[in-house]
């Protein structure tokens, strides 16, 4: 390919990887760039000229009113994407390796759940937590705790998904072997898949953090109180207020951006496995 | 004797999720088809039976009907464009570039970002008297400046902007990769036979790249077809709902205005569109998996 190939078509190769380079960094200057105005210098017809002098204004007025839902995206992120890994990882053990009759039923039916219209649930699931809560005396319709609950369920799918099939290309041989020596389910587990099982818990966890993270649609229903809103819901509330305050409006739309951001650039490969496993079986 | 204990204890650690998913998912939906077929269209709960007449009135609701047809418009532009450019995208960078990484990164970081936050930037972005518009400008393109959203002919296209720049990146790296599983010798043989370039895509490469294309479909269809958030945070339903969608109605029907019989209805139709995409393509799936 390299010998004598034109030059012009390598220029224009470049030019239009350029061009498309520019089109998806454009949103990150335009945040970066007004986030470090001042309230004074931002207009949104100088919306590309670099600040005149750099401020952390904004992003400390946006870090001051965001920090409680950030603080509540962490709460709600952390104890979902654990549980629902972990139900994964022994739901994908069973799936995998313990093929039950009727296992080829319940595990397209489990995956569906993956690509419903999470409308179609709403309505119950907001009676649902208010009667649950009102049984268990706990408060799940409008806290973290019930988004929580929400996450975990509608993790199962995904997150089995991925376990099942990472488990699948560990080789039957030494789950076998384990068999023949003694080990009864449990014990393979424990022995022979958890310790091989550190590459696809943290696909899962990245990915199931970053979906957390950035959800909106249950996060908006389940909690209607600002003060237990993830951060997603209270941006939202940020960016369509009547005070436009466009410095502090874009440096809060890069802070709750900020986390599944820098997951995708330290960890960029194991989310792009998370998103193959979605979309390409096996 | 273990084993069959064993066997048992698998099923036994399945059980919870099954439940909950039975519950969540499949009783959940059971649940909503009877409030869509219910009189519950107040504050006050009525449960009294409606038949399927919440469904015959929303198929009469101009709204609904301008949502089916931006659901059509959104999902086709937004399908094309997607796999257009990932796939120009993904060849693009197969020719050997220096700083691919780089390239890859920039192209697929939208992915990671949530559609309010997207759809918030591209508020700003393409705003008439603000974002792209001034770029144009200050390019000398004034002629190409556009009223984006604000206008209610090409508003649901602004949209599809915003959604192209999430989710191309996805493509793009679907596309990669699979370009990447075609063995060199091949390409070879191609050449061999004396096939060019173009004809080398057209007729060997893109071919056994139909796979990808399918799962690809199948992904982004399901997401279109069900987009909320993007829209929201970007347009809301407007102007004069040409940027409407089913899930934002469903939204403002259900939660803000109390309607959840016809909440209801609007979100049945909903699973219906992605169950006519997902299921065949489960089937589909699981057969091929059950075959290799």
């Amino acid at each position: 390919m390299g010998r004598g190939r034109p030059r012009a078509t390598r220029v224009l190769l470049y030019a239009i990887l350029a061009f498309f380079a520019a089109f998806y960094l454009m949103p990150v200057y335009v945040l970066v760039n007004n986030g470090l105005k001042s309230f004074r210098e931002v207009s949104l017809s100088r919306m590309w000229a670099p600040p005149q002098q750099v401020t952390l204004e904004g992003f400390g007025k946006a870090l001051r009113e965001l920090a409680p839902n950030l603080r509540n995206s962490v709460v709600l992120v952390v104890p979902a994407a654990l549980v629902s890994a972990a139900l994964g990882s022994v739901n994908g053990y069973v799936l995998a390796k313990w093929k039950f009759a009727g296992a080829d039923v319940v595990f397209p039916l489990l995956l569906f759940g993956m690509f419903i219209p999470y409308q179609s649930v709403l309505i119950p699931l907001v009676q649902f937590l208010q009667w649950l809560g009102g049984l268990l005396s706990v408060r799940l319709y409008g806290s973290i705790t019930g988004l929580v609950l929400v996450h975990v369920v509608y993790g199962i799918p995904i997150t089995t998904l991925i376990f099942r099939n990472y488990y699948a290309t560990v080789p039957t041989e030494i789950v076998e072997a384990a068999r023949i020596d003694g080990a009864g389910l449990v014990g393979v587990y424990r022995n022979v898949i958890l310790p091989l099982s550190m590459p696809a818990f943290v696909v899962v966890m990245i990915w199931q953090v970053t979906q957390i993270w950035n959800e909106f649609l249950f996060a908006v229903i389940v909690t209607s109180n600002p003060a237990q809103q993830p951060v997603q819901v209270a941006l939202r509330n940020l960016a369509g207020s009547q005070i436009v305050e466009w410095n502090v409006q874009m440096a809060g739309a890069l802070l709750a951006a900020l986390p599944p951001l820098l997951v995708y650039i330290f960890l960029g490969r194991y989310f792009l496995r998370g998103l193959m496993a979605g979309a390409l079986k096996g | 004797m273990r084993i069959r204990r064993d066997r048992a204890l698998s099923a036994l650690i399945l059980l919870p999720s099954v439940v909950a998913v039975g519950v969540f998912v499949y009783g959940f939906i059971g649940w909503t088809a009877y409030v869509a077929m219910s009189n519950w269209n107040s504050f006050v709960p009525d449960l009294s039976f409606a038949g399927l007449r919440n469904f015959a009135d929303l198929f009469q609701t101009p709204r609904f009907q301008i949502d089916l047809r931006n659901t059509l418009v959104f999902t086709l532009t937004f399908l094309a464009g997607c796999l257009g450019i990932g796939l120009l995208l993904a060849v693009l960078l197969d020719r050997q570039i220096r700083g691919e990484a780089l390239f890859r990164n920039a192209f697929l970081f939208p992915m990671s970002i949530s559609f309010i936050v997207g759809g918030t930037v591209w508020q700003w972005l393409l705003n008439p008297s603000t974002g792209v518009n001034l770029l144009l400008d200050a390019a000398g393109l004034g002629a190409l400046r556009s009223p984006w959203y604000t206008e209610p002919r090409i508003a649901i296209y602004a949209v599809v902007i915003a959604a192209l720049w999430q989710m191309s990146g996805f493509t793009m790296a679907l596309y990669l990769a699979g370009l990447r599983g075609i063995s060199d010798e091949l390409r070879e043989a191609a050449r061999v036979d004396g096939a060019s370039d173009l004809q080398l895509y057209r007729h060997v490469i893109i071919p056994l790249l139909h796979p990808i294309t399918l799962s690809a479909a199948i992904v982004l269809g399901h997401v279109s077809l069900k987009i909320f958030d993007l829209v929201f945070a970007m347009t809301g339903s407007g102007p004069a709902f040409s940027t409407d969608v089913p899930g934002i109605f469903m939204f403002e029907t259900t939660f803000r205005g109390n309607r959840f019989a016809e909440g209801a209805t609007i979100s049945i139709i909903m699973l219906v569109m992605v169950a006519v995409v997902i299921i065949p393509y489960l089937i589909y799936s699981s057969r091929t998996e059950a075959e290799a």
